[in-house]
Parts: C-alpha cells; structure tokens; sequence
C-alpha cells in the first residue's frame, strides 16, 4: 500500500500558487462555524472580499453508517437511515425500502405505497420549509423566517409523531409496505394540515420574495451552467434550478407518482435566486400531490404479508435503487451474498455530490456570498459524510 | 436499452476494448459491463457523448473490497491404487486472489434511460493498486473517487486532486476493506452475550488491573 | 442567615432578603448563554428548542452566541467524530470559566447508534467533564429544557466558599484539558485518563461480576 500512503499527504493551502501581487488571506471557515449547517469545512483563499479559491473538507460527521451496516441485517439498517439525512428521514427510509425491494423482488401493496408518497411529500415540505428558513438566516435575516418556518415543522413533526411515534427519526417504512397503518383520525389531521399550508407559502412570499435585499443578495450569485450541472452529477432542486429537466419522480415512474396531476417547475438562470424560488414551486406541486393521495388512498393491508422480517436472506447479486428526496437524487446500492447483512451497502448522498461543484460557483464572488451559496444548496451534514 | 446491444455496439466503435458481461443473478437484473484499465476512459467518453447513449450523468461510484477467497471442493478422480484404477475423491484448493472493485453507475438526463453498470478491479488489494480516474468524463465521480481512495485504497490514476475525503491526512488505514480492524476502544451494554461478552470482559479485567494498580501506588 | 419564615413575611411587604451566594447563582442561572455549536441530528431538536413552541427564552438561555469566548454553556449535540473531537475539545477550552457541558443525545453520551463506527467518539465525557446528560436519540425538546432544569438547579445549589466549591472559585483547578491529536489510527490520547475511567459495567455471571465487588 505504499502508493496509497504517500499520496495521503494533504495540499497545503500554502502552495497555492499567488494569482497576482496582491496580498491573499488565507481563511478557513468551519467547522465550527454558524453557516456552515453543521459541522463542515471550507479553506477559502481570499483577495480582499473575492473568492480566488475554496477547498471544502468533509469528514467531520462520518459517522461510518456503510462499515456499520455491513455488520447489520438488512432491516436492522433501516433507523440508521433515518439518521442520514436527519431533517427527511421518512424519504431515506424510501431510498432503502426501494433498493431492497429491487434486490429481493418484492412488491408493495397499495395502501402502502399511498401512505409512502403521503409522508414523503409531507417530508419535502417541512425540509423545503426549514431549508428557507436557513437560507433567511445565512443572508442575516435571523430569527423570525426560520420561526416561521418551524412553526410549519412542527405542525408536520405532529403529524409523523401520531403516525410513527417520534418526531424526527421516524423509521416508517418497511420492505414491502410500512410499519403501522394510520391511527383513527390521522388522515383529517393531516388533511388540515396540507390545506393550511398553502396559508404559509403565502405569507412567506409576501414576506420576502419581493423584498430588494434579498433579491440583490441572490441574483446572479453563485450561477451554475446546465452543462456543467448534468456533469456533474447535480440532482433535485439545484439541477433543475439550472433548467435540468429531470426529476425521478417522472423519469423511473418509481411507486405510484404516476398517479399524480403535477408539474415539474425549472429554473431559468441556475442562480442562487432560481434555487430558492424553485422551492417554493416545488412545494406548491407537493401540495398537489398530497390533496391527491389523500383524497384517493385505498382501505388494504399496508405490508406484503409475505415479506420475511426474521432471516430475510435476499438471493446473490445488487440492485441500485433511488428516489427523489428532496435534496436529489439518494440512491442505495446494496450487494448481497446470500447472507444475513448486506456485503456491501453504498449510499449515494445527493448533499455531497451537489458540493462538487461549490468551487465553481464561489469563485469570482464575495466572501459573504459564499454562505448564501452553501445555503441555497441545502447540505445535511449526516447525508454528506454519512 | 439492452446491455448486450450497448456492448457490442461500443466494441464495434473503440477499436480494441475488452469487455465482460457480469451477469446479476438477483430479481433487479441489473446486469454489467466490466471494463479494462486502458480502454476505460474511451469507453466512458463514448458512452457519455454517443448519440443514441448519452449517459451524461453518473450518478454513483462505490468500491468493493473482495479479499482473497479459499475454495475448497471435492473433485472425483481416478487413480492408480495398488495397481488399481479406482476413483478416489481429493480436496482441492483454489485461491481466488483478492481484488478491489469499482462500480459505477450511469444514467442518462437527456434520454431518460438507464442505469447502467460500469465495473473495474484492480489487480490486487496490497501493490497494485491502480486503475484509471473517469473524473475527467464524469466531474460527479471527483469526490466519491476520493472516497474510494480514502476508505478502500484505490489509487486512481489521473484525478485532478486525489487526497482524503473522509479520514484525517495522518490516518493510515482504509477502514471500509474486510480485514480493517477497528480501536478496541468501547464498552458493551450489560446484556453482551458470545463475542461481545468476551470482548466486555476483557475490557472489565483491563479496568481493574489499572485500577488496583492506581490503588497501589497510592 | 434570616430566618426562613421572617424572610417569607418581609418579602410580603416589599422587603427582599438575600444572601450573596443566592444572588450570585440566581444570577448564573438565569442568563445561561450557549454555544452556537451544533455537530448532527440532535443539534435540529435544539434548534426547534430555541424556536417559538418550546421557547428556550423563558429560561434565558436563547443568547446564542457564535464565539465560544461569550458562551458559558456548551451543549453537545450530536455525534462528536474523532476527527471533529480536537475541535470540540479547543471550543471547550476557549469557554471563560464558568463553564457548563450538557451532553445532548445518545451520541453525545456514549457515541449511541454509532457506537461501533471507526471514526465515532464513543462519548465526549473522554476529554472534558459533563454536567448534564440527555439520552434519548434523538432527545425531545422538553428534554433538553429539563436539562436545562436540572442545570440551573444545580448551579443554585453551588456553595461559593469551602472544598465544594465550583471550579472556577478554584484557583487550583484546571479549567483546561489536553486536546487529543490525530494519530495514525486513533486519537492521540484516545482518552483523558484524569477525566475519564472505564466505568465498571455488571456482567451477570461471570467471573469478573465477582471480582468487581
Ligand atoms: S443521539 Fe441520535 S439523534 Fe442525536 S446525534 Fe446521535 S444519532 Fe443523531
């Protein structure tokens, strides 16, 4: 292993090579910093305010979920999913479910697969809802647009509590189904829920979607290019901010989204502006989605009653399965043996694959930006460095 | 899209590529291609820019760790015993020397087509180590290619900036292979059993060897 | 010292008794401010905390603040990876006496789910002491205020004077504890062995549940 060890040795930021005779600043921000959404890192080299160069470093959240989950059975991985991407958990759970269904051919029956789409769509609105109000907060609105935007979470936190019994890390699904049908009363109080919503968006706009500060923080900030965007490997909102047309839900026509009357919103200028509007939109079409599903779920059982939950052996080989989560695209790949635990369990975090290109969009632009830029990403630090 | 078609298709227009069908056995059918390591980065370019193909967009790269493996099964044969022929059955042993793999998989954002599976080894898991980057093809590949050095000890020959992405610089180890052995360096819940309680009560001993000694130098 | 129901008669009429020792901890108690420090899952349940519903301002303590230097509370919430710990551990040191931790979440206690993880910290009691533990995964909102609760009852009780005295009225006691470095394999030390013991875990029916005792 000789080679490998020696290319270890990291770049020093130091070696950078001067652009110019100005004088750079060397600044790191993170991981202990407030924008940076957790624990995330960025050596940034600056001249005077501008960007000449940014080098994110991740790892200080591995938390070893792959290594962990080849020691585990199949369904013994699934809280830990919930702890990926801890402000959507429902929607991990999702990715999973699906990939194992691929890998041992197992269906699901429909009730379930409404109550799947229910409480992902519910999952999308309270993240979209907090990821703006983070956003708010990195540009220094602070304080009341994030309360708004929780005040709204936790009506949906109720909700996934009733259902599921805890707040955040729900742990809902189950391969072929869910875990527990919806307690009397569920339904009406989630219905009011989804109708009250809309009550917020608005407010949130008038609030601040034609506010100027905010318009002039965002536009032409952080501007990404459709090419480079399929390149590489930019999924869910911030792909489609860019006019990626291209969106899981209608391309592998996965559960039941077939179903559903809704649209695809797209972004024009692949801004920071287009990214933050595009969730709004999309937030609007979930609303969709979910007075559909709600008004159609059928009565049935919510598990196929022939799924193994003790000694579930999927047969030799891989499936890749994925879902639209609201961050993008999460995929599962999982290799089997025969054995009892998977031999090799990969998650593919939309968070940090949509980082790849945070230098692109930082450099050239102000240092103050390059928090607005991270926000409009919307990173979870459990998903980046898993 | 059928992978055979899509095999024989990019064999036809890079001239000399070695490709294996690996087949997927599970209900997923998602089958394979697995590439060598010299015509790798052509094969990628042409099914990134064919026009009927267009997988522009790969969406995940993993490793694999495959240490080697001892097969052992019984072989009939026959033999001459005490001027006899007669069938004797013997044990025979083969190793399958172990590899590291990477797995790709591609999709397509104008066709709305795919997946479909690339796979690479190395030649071995200790020296060689090497197989050629697709981060100039697919920029989505320059960070999870990173991983896969850092966690597995793939080298990938031609990444723009190939460090860490995970452990610190300093750490040595790749602890996503098999035979990486964690620090021995926690506790077990009181209700360990079998591995768990040994390893409980090896730590238990360990602790109150260091405590008699403290109580010692007292 | 007044006494106990001459105190209770004259605050009817207006008249406020107290001690410096209650005074000096009311004080303490009611203006906690934490660190703006959030390091995984747990660190959402703390900001949902600080958010309108559960309204960690009727306890004082919704000054969050981004510098460590201004902060006299840290709250450790989420999992603290080895490669985060030296960085969780400098924050600590950088805090100006007084000085109070609580370890939020299973993760934070003991590296809970992750526990088995290579690269996880199998709880931050290994570096620097904790006032308050939570458990739970991640733990409820009302959790954290009753840690806060327990907190500030505990820093009531704080006696200013004699050998309890809380460690920042000690000018003997370290308020500083090492910070590990990056090894080639682990953490470099992998504990503080003047904070931390391996505890002494009950093993039913074995041989060293007896030699415990
Ligand atoms: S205790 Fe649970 S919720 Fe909290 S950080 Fe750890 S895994 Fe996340």
């Amino acid at each position: 292993m000789s080679d490998a060890t020696n290319l270890t040795a990291q770049i020093d930021i130091n070696t950078i090579p001067a652009l110019g005779k100005e004088q750079l600043l060397e600044l790191a921000m993170g991981p202990q910093h407030p924008s940076t959404h957790g624990v995330f890192r960025m050596n940034v080299v600056l001249d005077g305010e501008r960007v000449m160069k940014l080098k994110p470093v991740f790892g200080y959240l591995h938390r070893n979920h792959e290594k962990i989950a080849e020691s585990e059975t199949y369904l013994g991985s699934m809280p830990y999913t919930d702890r990926l991407d801890y402000i959507c958990s429902i929607t991990n759970n999702w990715a999973y479910a699906i990939a194992v269904e691929k890998l041992a051919g197992i269906e699901v029956p429909e009730r379930a697969e409404y109550l799947r789409v229910i409480t992902g769509e519910l999952t999308r609105l309270q993240n979209h809802a907090c990821l703006l109000g983070f956003l708010m907060q990195d540009m220094g609105a602070s304080g009341t647009p994030l309360m708004y935007a929780f005040r709204e979470r936790e009506k949906i936190m109720d909700l996934f509590e009733g259902l599921t019994g805890a707040r955040m890390m729900c742990n809902y699904l189950r391969f072929g189904g869910c875990r527990v049908d919806t307690p009397a009363g569920w339904m009406d109080a989630a219905r009011k829920v989804v109708a009250e919503f809309p009550r917020f968006l608005d407010e949130y706009e008038n609030l601040l979607v034609g506010n100027e500060i905010l318009m002039d923080r965002t536009q032409e900030v952080g501007i990404l290019s459709k090419e480079l965007a399929i390149n590489a490997g930019i999924s869910g909102p911030m792909a489609r901010a860019s006019g990626v047309d291209y969106d899981i839900r209608k391309v592998d026509h996965y559960s039941i989204y077939d179903r559903f009357n809704f649209r695809i919103p797209l972004g024009e200028r692949g801004d920071v502006y287009d990214r933050y509007m595009i969730r709004f939109l999309e937030m609007r079409e979930s609303i969709k989605i979910l007075e559909q599903a709600m008004r159609d779920i059928p009565d049935g059982p919510i598990v196929d009653p022939k799924t193994k939950i003790r000694g579930f052996r999927p047969k030799p080989g891989e499936a890749y399965g994925r879902i639209e989560s609201p961050k993008g695209e999460l995929g599962f790949y999982l290799v089997s043996d025969g054995a009892l635990n998977p031999y090799r369990y990969r998650v593919r975090p939309p968070s940090l694959i949509n980082l790849t290109v945070l230098e692109d969009l930082c450099i050239g632009q102000n240092v103050a930006d390059v928090v607005v830029i991270l926000g409009s990403i919307d990173i979870v630090l459990g998903e980046v460095d898993r | 899209m059928n992978l055979e078609n899509i095999k024989s298709e990019i064999e036809a227009n890079v001239p000399g590529c070695q490709l294996e069908f690996v087949l997927n056995p599970s209900p997923s059918a998602q089958h394979s291609l697995r590439l060598d390591h010299a015509h790798a980065v052509a094969v990628a370019t042409y099914l990134r820019d064919a026009a009927d193909l267009r997988f522009d967009f790969c969406s995940n790269v993993t490793g694999i760790d495959w240490p080697a493996k001892e097969l052992t099964e019984k072989v009939k044969v026959k033999k001459l015993v005490d001027g006899e022929e007669k069938e004797v059955e013997e044990v025979r042993k083969t190793t399958i020397p172990g590899t590291l793999e990477v797995v790709y998989h591609l999709f397509s954002v104008e066709k709305k087509h795919g997946p479909i599976t690339l796979r690479m080894s190395t030649k071995d898991r200790e020296t060689e180590v090497h197989m050629p980057s697709l981060t100039p093809v697919w920029r989505s590949a320059e960070f999870q290619e990173r991983e896969i050095f850092d966690l597995f000890g793939v080298v990938f020959d031609g990444h723009p900036d190939l460090r860490r992405l995970l452990m610190w610089p300093d750490f040595i180890d790749h602890p996503m292979r098999r035979d990486y052995v964690a620090p021995d360096d926690f506790e077990y819940e009181p209700t360990a059993h079998d591995a768990v309680l040994q390893r409980a009560n090896q730590h238990q001993s360990e602790a109150i060897a260091k405590l008699a000694s403290e109580a010692e130098g007292k | 010292m007044v006494d106990e129901e001459l105190k209770n008669e004259m605050s009817k009429q207006g008249i406020v008794t107290t001690t410096l020792q209650e005074l000096y901890n009311w004080g303490r108690r009611s203006s906690l401010w934490p660190l703006n420090f959030g390091l995984a899952c747990c660190a959402i349940e703390m900001i949902a905390t600080t958010m309108a519903r559960y309204d960690m301002a009727r306890f004082g303590a919704e000054v969050f603040r981004p510098s460590p230097r201004q902060a006299d509370l840290m709250i450790v919430a989420g999992t603290v990876t080895k490669k985060m710990a030296p960085q969780v551990v400098r924050l600590y040191n950088q805090m100006p006496e007084p000085k109070y931790v609580i370890a939020m979440g299973a993760c934070a206690i003991s590296g809970g789910p992750f526990k088995q993880g290579y690269n996880v910290l199998k709880g931050i009691d290994r570096y620097f002491p904790v006032d308050i533990y939570i458990p739970g995964c991640p733990p409820r909102p009302e959790a954290l205020l009753d840690a806060f609760m327990s907190l500030q009852k505990m820093i009531d009780a704080q006696q200013l004077t004699g050998p309890n005295r809380p460690r920042h009225l000690n000018a003997d006691a370290k308020s500083e504890f090492i910070v590990p470095k990056f090894g080639e394999h682990d953490l470099e030390p992998a504990q503080n062995s003047t904070v931390w013991k391996a505890p002494l875990v009950q093993i039913s029916g074995t041989e060293t549940d007896k030699s415990a005792k």
